[in-house]
C-alpha cells in the first residue's frame, strides 16, 4: 500500500501573500468551523445585486459551455467530436470549482482532485506554479476515473496572482495499455494500465513543451488523436481564461473573487433546501453486484478467479437536510482493472447530483461539499494502492451508482414528486474495442467504439424509461453516427443498428430500450476484438415497487463465415438477433459461432468475413409488470421493445398482429394476467419459508465460490458489515463461511 | 398543482407538455399534502396516511396510534420499524426454469451467481418489490423514514396522532 503524502505543514514558498498550501488548508478549516464554504454564512454578493449576480454567473457558464461546444472540433477523435466526451470547469484557487460546462462533467470533481494533490505537493515550489504553465494528469490515484480520460489545466492569474484555475478533460480513443482501446479489459497492475500522467507540468509560456510531446506521441497506439484531443483541451481551457478575463475587466477582481466563493457557497446552500424540498429524512438501503469471471480467461495468474463485485450503498439524510452515503461492506480490490480510487467514486456522486437533485441550481463542488460519503479504504471502491489497475473502473462504479438513484426516488416517491423517479439506468457498456492493420498492412485502425454512450434509461415514475438515450456520466448521451465510427474504425462495418427486444427491464412503466449493432469485418489484415459487461447476474440492482432488471448480457460472435458467397449470390444477410433463440444470425448465415452466457469478452482474433454483435443495456422497470396498460404493450411489440412471447409472460398481455397494426386480445389478456396472479399465490411462499431455506444455503455451505468468497470479503474488511449480516441471519459470532 | 393534475401525474396520465412544465418547474410546497389527499380519496381503508411508501403501500397511523404498513388492498405488513417485507409472500427464481419463465435463456442471469426475489402482497398478490442480490443475501431493508423528523423538522408541524 502507497500513501501518498497529503501533509499540509509542508513550509509556504517565500513571499508574503499566503501560500495556496496555507490557503488550501484555510478553507478546509474554515469549512470544518463553520460548515460554510470559506466560512461565507451570508451570500452578501446575491443579497446586495441579485441581478448583477446571476449575470456574473451566467456570462461564466455561458463560456464554459461554449468553450467545449467550440473546442470539439478541433479534436479528429468521434468520441470528443461526435459524442462530446468532454468538459471544461472554473476552479476556485484551492481547486474548488465554481462554474462547469456541459458533457462528462463526472470529472468536474476528479479534476478538483488533481488541483488539489498539486497544491498539497507544494508544485509552488516545485516544479513552480506561473502564468502560461500547463499541466496535465490521468493518474485516477492522484484525482481521475481511469487513465484514458485525460486532464488539462492550467492556472489563471490577475496581475501575478494564481486566481483560479480551467481544467478541460477528454476521452481518448486509446491510452497505450495492455489491451488496444479505452477501456482495458486484461490489465491486472498500474504497468499494463497503459500512459499515465501524473500532474505533470507540459507546458510553459503558454507552449507545450517538445520533450513531453515526444513521450506522449510514442506513448499511445494513436498519437494523431491524441496531440488533436490536448489542443482542443488547451483550447478550451483558454476560452475559460478568457470569459474569466473578461469578467474581471468589467466587474473588477474583487467582485470576481467573492463571486467565485459565493457561487461554491451557494452551490452547498442550494443542495441542502433541496434535500429539505424533496426528501424523507431516515435510512435508505439497496445494493448493487458486478460480475468479473476471469478464472476461465485472465492472462495473470494471480486474476484468474470468478469474483463478484459488491456495492452495498446505505443513504442517511438528516433533519437538517444533511446528506450521507456510505459503501461500507464493499467487497476487496481486484487484479483487473475495474479498481476505483475514492475521487473516481466522488465525481461520480458528483455527477448523479448534477442529475437529480441540484440539475438547475448552482451546480458545482458546493454541493459535493455537502453531500457525505464514505468509500472505505482498502476496498474495490477506496483501493489506496496505486500498484492496482485502474484502467477501466468504470464496469463497478455505474452499476454500484444505480443504487443512488433509486434510494433517492424512495424519497421523492413518498413526498408526491413522483416525476423525479427513475430507477436506475442500464450499463453503458459492451464497448467493443481493440484494434487492427487494415489489407495493406500498415495502416492501424482503433476499435474504440463509444455508441454505447447510449444506453436505456431506468423507468421514470411517471412513464416509462428513454430509449437508448442515456449515459450516466455524461448528462448528453448520444451514440454518434455509424458512418462516423466507420471511418475510424475503417476494417469494422455497419450492417445494422436496431432495438434490441426484451433488454428493457419489465414493469407498469418499462424500462428504455436497449439495441443492438452487426458488425461485419472487412479488408483486414490483422484485427482482435473484446468486450466487457455483466452477463452472469443483472446490472446494478433491480428495478423500483415490483420493476425487473433489464437483461443481462450474452456474447455471440461468427468466424469464418459465408458472408461473402451470400454477397455474391444476393442473398439476404443477417441485421442481428432480435431473439437469441430463434437466431436470424443462425438462420443466415453459416460458420464457426462462439456464444457465451457472459458479458466478459477478452481480446480474440478477427478476419475478413466474421460477425460481431455489440449489445446495448436496456434499462430497469417500476412498478408490476401485471399493471402496465396492454396497449403500452402492444406498442412495445409493434416497436421491437419485447417479443410477442415476452409480452404474454411477463405482462400477461396477448397481442396479435392485424395488418400493419398489433392489437391487444381482451378476453385472452384477461386470462392471462388472472392465470399469472393466481401462479403467484399458488408458487409463493411465507418469508419464515424463504428466510429458512436462505440461511440454510449460508449455514450449509451451499453457495457458489464467488458468492462466498464475496461474502467472505466484505465481511473481513467490514466488521459492521460482518454484524449485520450474522445478525440478520441470526449466526453465532464466531461464524464464518 | 390542482389535484385533477396530481391525479393525473400519479396515474401516468399527464400529457407530455404538462408533465414537462411540472418537471422543470420549482417544487410546490403544497404538493405533499395534496398527494396525501389523493391519495387517501383512493383507498378504502379509514386509517390516516401519514408516508407513501412504494406503489400500494402506505405508512399509516390506526385507532391505537400505531404506525403501520399497510397495502391499499387492506393487507397490514406490521409497525413501520419492521422491514415490511417479513410480512410478504416471496417467490425466489433460483433456478434457469424459474427464470426463464420471463427470461430467454441468453438474457438471464446465472442462479449460482445472483437470484431474483419477488415480494408479494399477500392480501392482493401485487408485486411490490424484486431484489436481485446473490443466494444468501440479507433481504434490503428499503427505507426507514424517521416520520417525526419529517414531520416536524421538514414540515414544521406535528406528526398526525390518529
Ligand atoms: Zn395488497
Amino acid at each position: 500500500m502507497t500513501t501518498i503524502s497529503t501533509d499540509l505543514s509542508q513550509s509556504p514558498p517565500a513571499g508574503n501573500s499566503p501560500s495556496l498550501i496555507e490557503k488550501m488548508a484555510l478553507s478546509k478549516r474554515q469549512y470544518e468551523e463553520t460548515g460554510h464554504y470559506k466560512g461565507i454564512d451570508q451570500l452578501r454578493l446575491k443579497q446586495t445585486d441579485h441581478f448583477r449576480y446571476e449575470r456574473v454567473w451566467a456570462e461564466l457558464r455561458g463560456a464554459l459551455v461554449s468553450a467545449r461546444e467550440t473546442a470539439l472540433h478541433i479534436s479528429a477523435s468521434p468520441i470528443v467530436r461526435n459524442i462530446g466526451e468532454l468538459c471544461f470547469a472554473l476552479y476556485t484557487p484551492e481547486g474548488d470549482s465554481v462554474v462547469v460546462s456541459t458533457g462528462i462533467i463526472t470529472h468536474v470533481h476528479t479534476m478538483s482532485e488533481g488541483i488539489k494533490y498539486m497544491i498539497s505537493q507544494a508544485y509552488e515550489d516545485s516544479p513552480g506554479i506561473k502564468e502560461g504553465d500547463i499541466f496535465c494528469n490521468n493518474d485516477p490515484t492522484l484525482g481521475n476515473v481511469h487513465t484514458t480520460d485525460v486532464h488539462t489545466i492550467i492556472p489563471l492569474f490577475y496581475e501575478g496572482e494564481l486566481i483560479g484555475w480551467a481544467g478541460g478533460v477528454a476521452h481518448q480513443v486509446d491510452i497505450g495499455a495492455g489491451t488496444p482501446g479505452h477501456d482495458p479489459v486484461a490489465s491486472a497492475n498500474r504497468y499494463e494500465d497503459g500512459f499515465y500522467v501524473t500532474c505533470e507540468k507540459v507546458g510553459s509560456n503558454h507552449q507545450l513543451h517538445k520533450d513531453w510531446q515526444i513521450r506522449a506521441g510514442l506513448s499511445t497506439r494513436t498519437p494523431v488523436y491524441w496531440a488533436l484531443d490536448e489542443k482542443c483541451r488547451i483550447a478550451g481551457c483558454y476560452i475559460v481564461k478568457e470569459a474569466l478575463d473578461r469578467v474581471i475587466a468589467s466587474e473588477g477582481i474583487d467582485y470576481v473573487r467573492q463571486f467565485m466563493d459565493e457561487a461554491v457557497e451557494e452551490g452547498r446552500q442550494i443542495f441542502l433546501a433541496r434535500i429539505k424540498e424533496r426528501l424523507v429524512p431516515g435510512i435508505y438501503e439497496t445494493a448493487s453486484f458486478f460480475d468479473a469471471p476471469y478464472a476461465d480467461k485472465a492472462w495473470h495468474p494471480e486474476a484468474r478467479i470468478d469474483y463478484l463485485m459488491h456495492a452495498p450503498l446505505t443513504l442517511t439524510i438528516g433533519a437538517g437536510g444533511q446528506f450521507h452515503m456510505s459503501m461500507d461492506g464493499a467487497s476487496a480490490p481486484v487484479p483487473m482493472p475495474f479498481n476505483a480510487s475514492e475521487g473516481s467514486m466522488q465525481g461520480a456522486l458528483w455527477v448523479l447530483l448534477t442529475q437529480t437533485l441540484i440539475y438547475d441550481g448552482k451546480v458545482n463542488d458546493g454541493a459535493y461539499l455537502a453531500a457525505g460519503h464514505n468509500f472505505p479504504a482498502g476496498t474495490w471502491c477506496n483501493a489506496q494502492d496505486h500498484s492496482l489497475a485502474y484502467g477501466s473502473p468504470w464496469a463497478f462504479l455505474i452499476p454500484s451508482f444505480t443504487g443512488l438513484f433509486r434510494l433517492l426516488s424512495r424519497g421523492y416517491f413518498a413526498r408526491g414528486f413522483r416525476e423525479e423517479i427513475v430507477t436506475g439506468y442500464g450499463f453503458t457498456g459492451d464497448p467493443l474495442q481493440g484494434g487492427g492493420f487494415l489489407a495493406d498492412g500498415k495502416t492501424y485502425f482503433p476499435v474504440s467504439n463509444f455508441e454505447l454512450c447510449a444506453v436505456g434509461l431506468g423507468a421514470r415514475g411517471t412513464m416509462d424509461g428513454l430509449d437508448a438515450a442515456y449515459a450516466m456520466w455524461n448528462p448528453e448521451a448520444d451514440m454518434g453516427d455509424a458512418e462516423v465510427w466507420e471511418t475510424i474504425e475503417s476494417g469494422l462495418l455497419y450492417l445494422s443498428r436496431r432495438y434490441k427486444p426484451d433488454t428493457a427491464g419489465y414493469g407498469r412503466y418499462r424500462g428504455g430500450s436497449g439495441w443492438e449493432a452487426l458488425r461485419y469485418v472487412h479488408g483486414v489484415q490483422a484485427l482482435q476484438l473484446y468486450s466487457f459487461r455483466e452477463g452472469r447476474v443483472f446490472h446494478g440492482g433491480a428495478g423500483l415497487y415490483g420493476g425487473y432488471p433489464n437483461s443481462a448480457d450474452y456474447k455471440v460472435r461468427v468466424h469464418n463465415t459465408n458472408m461473402a458467397q451470400l454477397a455474391a449470390a444476393r442473398k439476404p444477410y443477417p441485421l442481428g438477433e432480435a431473439d437469441p433463440s430463434d437466431s436470424e444470425l443462425e438462420r443466415l448465415v453459416q460458420g464457426e459461432f462462439l456464444r457465451t452466457n457472459e458479458g466478459m469478452m477478452f481480446p480474440e482474433a478477427f478476419g475478413d468475413g466474421d460477425l460481431f454483435l455489440s449489445l446495448f443495456s436496456g434499462g430497469p422497470g417500476y412498478g408490476d409488470p401485471l399493471e402496465r396498460d396492454p396497449q403500452s404493450v402492444a406498442r412495445d411489440v409493434l416497436g421491437h421493445v419485447y417479443l410477442p412471447e415476452t409480452a404474454e409472460r411477463a405482462f400477461g398481455v396477448v397481442v396479435r398482429t392485424s395488418g400493419d397494426e398489433m392489437v391487444v386480445d381482451e378476453a385472452a389478456t384477461k386470462t392471462a394476467r388472472e392465470n399469472l396472479r393466481l401462479r403467484r399465490s399458488a408458487r409463493a411462499v411465507s418469508y419464515e419459508e424463504f428466510y429458512a431455506r436462505e440461511r440454510e444455503l449460508i449455514t450449509t455451505g451451499q453457495l457458489s465460490s464467488p458468492v462466498r468468497q464475496m461474502y467472505q470479503q466484505s465481511m473481513h474488511l467490514s466488521p459492521s458489515w460482518a454484524a449485520k449480516f450474522k445478525q440478520f441471519w441470526n449466526l453465532p459470532d464466531t461464524f464464518s463461511l | 398543482m390542482d389535484q385533477a393534475t396530481l391525479a393525473d401525474l400519479i396515474d401516468g396520465k399527464l400529457p407530455w407538455h404538462q408533465l414537462k412544465e411540472v418537471l422543470s418547474g420549482n417544487k410546490d410546497i403544497a404538493r405533499f399534502d395534496l398527494y396525501i389527499e389523493v391519495l387517501q380519496s383512493r383507498v378504502s381503508f379509514k386509517e390516516t396516511i401519514l408516508l407513501p411508501l412504494g406503489e400500494h403501500l402506505y405508512v399509516v397511523v390506526d385507532a391505537s396510534g400505531r404506525r403501520i404498513v399497510k397495502c391499499d388492498c387492506g393487507y397490514e405488513f406490521g409497525p413501520v420499524e419492521r422491514n415490511w417485507k417479513c410480512a410478504s409472500a416471496v417467490l425466489v427464481r433460483d433456478s434457469d426454469e424459474l427464470l426463464e419463465e420471463i427470461y430467454d435463456p441468453w438474457n438471464r442471469c446465472d442462479p449460482s451467481w445472483e437470484e431474483l426475489r419477488e415480494f408479494y402482497c399477500p392480501g392482493c398478490w401485487s408485486l411490490l418489490e424484486v431484489e436481485a442480490a446473490p443466494p444468501g443475501y440479507p433481504v434490503m431493508f428499503d427505507f426507514q423514514p424517521d416520520i417525526d423528523t419529517f414531520y416536524q423538522e421538514y414540515l414544521g408541524r406535528p406528526v398526525p396522532r390518529s
